[in-house]
């Protein structure tokens, strides 16, 4: 079920709500205040409401400027736009020099919809993690959203936030605790564990019930931290499953998928699947359409299971 | 311009509003103003100044454009396919799913791009890598390049206007559609990026101010750029974005805005 808030509007709501309590929280805008949510918190906090222009470079750099001198910014464009547009000034300015700035990319992988190949970002959180101390989060929904929003305040470092816009679905209910860097588990199995993060989460969810028709027990786990990662975690369910898969909206290469293979070849190999998108581009469509062409739902993601239950020595 | 040709022009335009609002009514959805604000300039461009070969798009000795604002793709496409680069029909395949002409101008795509854009800043960084390497060629092409007042508060604009100069490019042609306005708010609230003409006086250009939606204008400023020697010629075109249809024009709102179909119905009356 689709939750009734936008998780752009649950991102504004939360930060008007933190911005009340912490003085030093600003936001950066580069021309596109409503993609995030933003409109009611620059009306409501003018004086610590600055929007740059279209001039990404210069927004993380002023960002990292008013850190060092003790505020608290929040950076934000699209999610191609607020990483890859400034990666240097977000490696040098931000994370080399040690500055808390958060990084908000909205509108991710197949999110971008009709704005097409040029602003999908399918590697924003792939070239953010290699950044040293860089952590990132990717909600799943409004409720994990507003969980963690106030722990990524205090959190003393930079973070990438994945931000979908819209209406996520609801994985979530009232009573839930986000944890730091735990991945959540949200479907017991035994036979694989499925890792997956943001809008294939759900699918993740599906690919499970398809699977038990069939007799394959999966597990279900919501990444949402794809740095830290959850190793234990990851670990666990290569012990206790013996196979698993990823799946992201994000490029396998760098992302989710190559996070969860590094702790894997590490610590406890086993036979690994990855969904996600496969070193390839994106294109205009529409999200869903883009998610069925990118092979990225819950068949690919059962198909896959399949394959890495059939690899099991 | 006589009046014959200037008639002539104005009935291209009204045919290209035609084609642009045909076809963003039919998706419903799409980046409305900045489109309306070139559309007249592209027209200009295609009709009465660019050397371009529809039947063979490659030909090396073509002039190039680059639509350095990338999002005003299909006001392009509705001029490459009334120049016959594709068939009109496909208009009405705009961004549904494997089509040839997405939101952003896309090389690889369509027939008769001749640059890739969509990350505001960089299309005139290659217009300007375009005209060193004609210029290198001894080839006469010129090259076109359309850049957003918003867009240009981008660094890199400014890095390229100021090599441009630096390497006298006069080749080069610089539009700047000074519409006003970018997506937040007027471009001048924001993070003030005018006045164009005095900065790129300075970075070494010759620099003709115009009302981008006349065509005597247009012609005047175009006839000009050909006779600058050994510097960039920037036409400053003073726009309104979302010109020529009521229920868009000169609003704050009309970036990417949703088309109905009585938005439609009075697009095309105010056509007729
Ligand atoms: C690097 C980058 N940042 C942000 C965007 C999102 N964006 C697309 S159009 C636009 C506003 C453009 O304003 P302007 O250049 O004045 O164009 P126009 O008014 O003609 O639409 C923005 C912020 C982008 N495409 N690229
Ligand atoms: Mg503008």
């Amino acid at each position: 079920m689709l939750e009734s808030i936008e998780m752009r509007k649950a991102y504004g709501d939360t930060m008007i709500e933190l911005a009340a309590k912490n003085p030093k929280i600003v936001s950066l805008q580069a021309d596109l205040t409503g993609a995030n949510g933003m409109k009611e918190f620059h009306a409501k906090y003018p004086d610590r409401s600055f929007n740059v222009g279209i001039a990404e470079a210069n927004m993380v750099g002023v960002a990292a400027g008013m850190a060092a001198c003790g505020m608290l910014p929040f950076v934000h464009s699209f999610g191609t736009f607020s990483t890859r547009r400034c990666y240097d000034q977000i490696t040098i300015s931000v994370c080399y020099a040690g500055l808390n700035v958060k990084i908000i990319g909205s509108d991710p992988g197949v999110g971008a919809e009709l704005n097409g190949g040029t602003h999908m970002a399918l590697e924003d959180a792939g070239i953010m993690r290699n950044l040293p101390g860089m952590v990132i989060f990717e909600p799943v929904d409004s409720t994990q959203l507003k969980s963690a929003l106030p722990q990524i305040v205090d959190h003393p470092g930079p973070v990438y936030i994945r931000l979908f816009r819209k209406n996520a679905e609801k994985i979530f209910g009232d009573g839930y605790v986000f944890h730091w860097g735990k991945a959540d588990l949200l479907h017991e199995g035994s036979d694989v564990a499925i890792l997956a993060s943001g809008v294939c989460v759900k699918e993740a969810l599906d690919a499970a019930d398809l699977l038990k028709s069939e007799g394959i027990s999966a597990r279900v786990l919501n990444v949402s931290m794809m740095k830290p990662i959850d190793k234990e975690a990851v670990i666990s369910a290569a012990k206790e499953c013996g196979a698993l898969v990823t799946a992201e909206n994000h490029s396998i290469i760098n992302g989710l998928g190559s996070a969860v293979a590094e702790v894997l070849a590490e610590n406890a190999p086993a036979p690994l699947e990855r969904v996600g998108v496969r070193d390839h581009f994106g294109q205009v469509g529409r999200a869903r359409d883009l998610m069925e062409t990118f092979g990225i739902v819950a068949k690919d993601i059962a198909a896959a299971a399949r394959k890495a239950v059939a690899r099991k020595a | 311009m006589d009046e014959r040709n200037l008639a002539e022009l104005k009935t291209l335009s009204k045919e290209a509003r035609k084609l642009f609002i045909e076809m963003m009514a039919n998706l419903g959805v799409g980046h409305i103003g900045g489109s309306l604000s070139i559309i007249d300039a592209l027209v200009y461009l295609y009709y009465r100044e660019m050397r371009v070969r529809p039947q063979e798009p490659r030909w090396e000795d073509r002039d190039r454009l680059v639509i350095s604002k990338g999002h005003a793709g299909p006001a392009l496409y509705a001029l490459l396919a009334m120049k016959g680069f594709f068939d009109k029909k496909e208009l009405m395949t705009l961004n549904k799913l494997g089509t040839h002409l997405p939101s952003h101008c896309d090389m690889k795509l369509t027939t008769g791009i001749d640059m890739t854009a969509g990350s505001l800043g960089q299309g005139l960084s290659a217009a300007v890598g375009m005209a060193i390497a004609l210029r290198m060629q001894k080839k006469d092409s010129r090259v076109y390049c359309i850049v957003g007042d918003g867009e240009a508060q981008e660094g890199q604009i400014w890095e390229a206007l100021m090599y441009a100069g630096s390497q006298q490019l006069d080749n080069l042609v610089v539009i700047i559609d000074d519409n006003g306005m970018q997506i937040d708010n007027y471009t001048d609230a924001l993070n003030a990026v005018r006045p164009f003409d005095k900065r790129l006086a300075a970075f070494g250009f010759e620099v003709i101010n115009v009302d981008g939606h006349d065509f005597n204008q247009l012609d005047n400023a175009f006839y000009k750029a050909k006779t600058i020697k050994k510097r960039p010629t920037a036409v400053i075109m003073s726009t309104v974005k979302g010109k020529g249809f009521s229920f868009c024009e000169g609003k704050l709102s009309n970036h990417n805005m949703k088309v109905s179909a009585d938005d439609l119905a009075s697009a095309l009356k105010e056509l007729a």
